[in-house]
């Protein structure tokens, strides 16, 4: 009997941390992004459900979402173009240390009414709050979300439908069913992605969850990257080649004259 | 219908590149030219970045000047001697501009230098054929022959040491303005993405004096050479050619470039001059404006590590 009261208080001890009333359970349409040669862009769904947990304890909505979608992360150059006698040359340059290539902030209302700014900083939800660490001379650090070169880039990225923050995207279908759909454009990066999800009651996280997926190039696309990274000098030189036969064959079809 | 290029990463429309290929290809085979210093800044402008660009366009150039080389092999007009000579030179000079490609790459100066030196190349280069051929014109209004000729006029050049003879193009000159022409049409060429034909061939006949007739022949081989190894060598140090793409414009260069020959051949010569001499001028221009107009964008990304 003693022996079973230590199990159950491990057990309690073990799954529930501060006493959690909800879980959520989500799906995603696939997992899985081909980026094929007539590849034009995908729109995921996903779908998911608030649970009470345990069975038994009582929900309380309403309640926001906010799914946050991050790309692999990439070191990218921010350059700002400056007149220098006369005409106009990349002067000034920031690097952007390993930040995501794609980031999708999804919610059902503006994050900023969803939480105090205090707590979207802590977890980096939202465009203005997610860590974008700068290379400053021998630092690394994010910096105050005005700074022109993070602005630049945010909007560079939004752009090219890389980076987005919709308030719209997430949809309440009861007030505890949910769905999503998350836009990968046509120029999408390969590799994998993570998809976290955060559930909001009165302002703060009571819960969250997350999922993952992958871009991958197939077929042919993925054949022909790899051997220009891999191979450099014989995917060269099979171009050449490429050129020449091709060269070749056009003056064997048209000497006529 | 849309086709994604593995190494540009982005979709494009297939009818759209292949159109582009067959107008490039059509205006090279009227002129005699590789189309690069056209081909270059169309691509750019449908939103391939300029490094993949040049290095792609290589390719396309070497296969609309090895059909050009055929036929001109065929009618035995061209001065393989010469060419060779030319070779052993361009092929340092590619080697050097794929170099100072990769160093202006990596201080996000190379998109400014590929447009500096179109600027520059472009309207001195097309100024002048505008003037020549003018006069060109000109004179045959008058009724006198269209051409001077300046038989044993000879320059500063030809009194330098290591003289070679020509026996093809019958000529008689040093061999140090043959490798410099060489080395720079190798460094230009892989800077530019372009084979410089537009530029190799005035040079050969106003610095060399090489004959009409074996001009245009050995200037194709030297361009198809240093675009051939162009090719190799970006593959090779910068992975940035676009197989895809390449073979697309290739297929529409060589089919545009026939059609573009017939009706060369029918054109005279100093009118063909003009115009070619007019568009390379407003390809400059264009370089130029954009240089000087405030962009759009005064901010722009690049990939340091990854994508």
């Amino acid at each position: 009997m003693r022996r079973f009261a230590v199990l159950t208080l491990l057990v309690i001890a073990c799954s529930a941390q501060p006493a959690v009333a909800e879980r959520l359970v989500v799906s995603l349409s696939n997992h899985r992004v081909a980026v094929t040669s007539n590849f034009i862009g995908e729109q995921l769904v996903l779908f998911g459900t608030v649970e009470p947990d345990p069975v038994s304890s009582p929900l309380r909505p309403p309640y926001d979402l906010v799914v946050t979608v991050t790309g692999p992360r990439h070191t990218l150059r921010t350059r700002r173009k400056q007149r220098i006698l006369g005409i106009w040359v990349n002067a000034d340059s920031r690097e952007f240390v390993r930040v995501p290539s794609y980031l999708a902030v999804l919610s059902n209302r503006p994050v900023n009414t969803i939480a105090s700014q205090d707590t979207l900083r802590r977890l980096q939800i939202g465009l203005d709050n997610f860590l974008l660490p700068q290379r400053i001379g021998a630092d690394v650090a994010d910096t105050v979300r005005d700074d022109p070169f993070r602005r630049a880039f945010v909007r560079l990225q939004s752009q090219q439908g890389f980076y987005r923050e919709s308030s719209t995207a997430v949809t309440f279908l009861t007030p505890t069913v949910f769905r999503t759909a998350i836009p990968m454009p046509a120029a999408v990066p390969t590799g994998n992605y993570t998809i976290d999800v955060e559930l909001f009651a009165g302002g703060t996280v009571v819960t969250r969850t997350n999922s993952a997926l992958e871009v991958i190039k197939t077929g042919f696309e993925q054949y022909v990257a790899d051997a220009a990274r891999d191979y450099g000098l014989l995917y060269g030189m099979a171009t050449a080649l490429m050129a020449l036969l091709i060269g070749w064959f056009a003056s064997v079809v048209f000497a006529r004259d | 219908m849309q086709i994604y290029l593995p190494i540009a990463d982005l979709p494009v429309n297939v009818f759209l590149v292949l159109g582009m290929g067959l107008a490039v290809g059509y205006i090279s085979g009227m002129f005699g030219i590789g189309g690069g210093f056209l081909m270059t800044p169309l691509l750019i402008f449908i939103g391939i970045s300029p490094a993949v660009a040049v290095a792609t366009v290589s390719s396309h150039i070497a296969a609309s000047s090895f059909t050009g080389a055929i036929s001109y092999w065929r009618k035995r007009a061209l001065d393989i001697a010469l060419a060779m000579m030319l070779l052993s030179a361009g092929i340092v000079g590619t080697a050097t501009g794929v170099w100072l490609f990769t160093e202006l790459r990596a201080l996000d100066q190379l998109d400014l230098m590929i447009g500096l030196s179109y600027v520059t190349l472009l309207t001195i280069v097309g100024g002048m054929m505008i003037y020549e051929s003018l006069r060109a014109v000109m004179r045959t209004r008058r009724g006198m022959p269209a051409t001077l000729r300046r038989p044993g006029s000879h320059t500063w050049l030809h009194g330098l040491p290591f003289k070679l003879r020509f026996k093809r193009s019958k000529i008689y000159v040093s061999a140090i303005p043959v490798w410099a022409i060489g080395f720079v049409i190798g460094i230009v060429g892989a800077i530019m993405g372009i084979g410089g034909g537009f530029l190799l061939v005035p040079m050969l006949i106003y610095f060399l004096r090489v004959p009409t007739a074996t001009v245009i022949g050995t200037s194709m081989v030297l361009t198809l050479v240093t675009m051939a190894s162009a090719t190799v060598m970006h593959a090779a140090t910068n992975h940035l050619v676009d197989a895809v793409l390449a073979l697309i414009l290739m297929v529409g260069g060589v089919i545009g470039a026939q059609f573009g020959a017939r009706t060369g051949q029918k054109m005279r010569g100093e009118r063909l001059r003009l115009l070619l001499g007019l568009l390379v001028f407003a390809v400059g221009c264009r370089f130029a404006f954009e240089l000087v107009v405030p962009p759009d964008d005064l901010y722009s990304l690049r990939y340091v590590t990854g994508g």
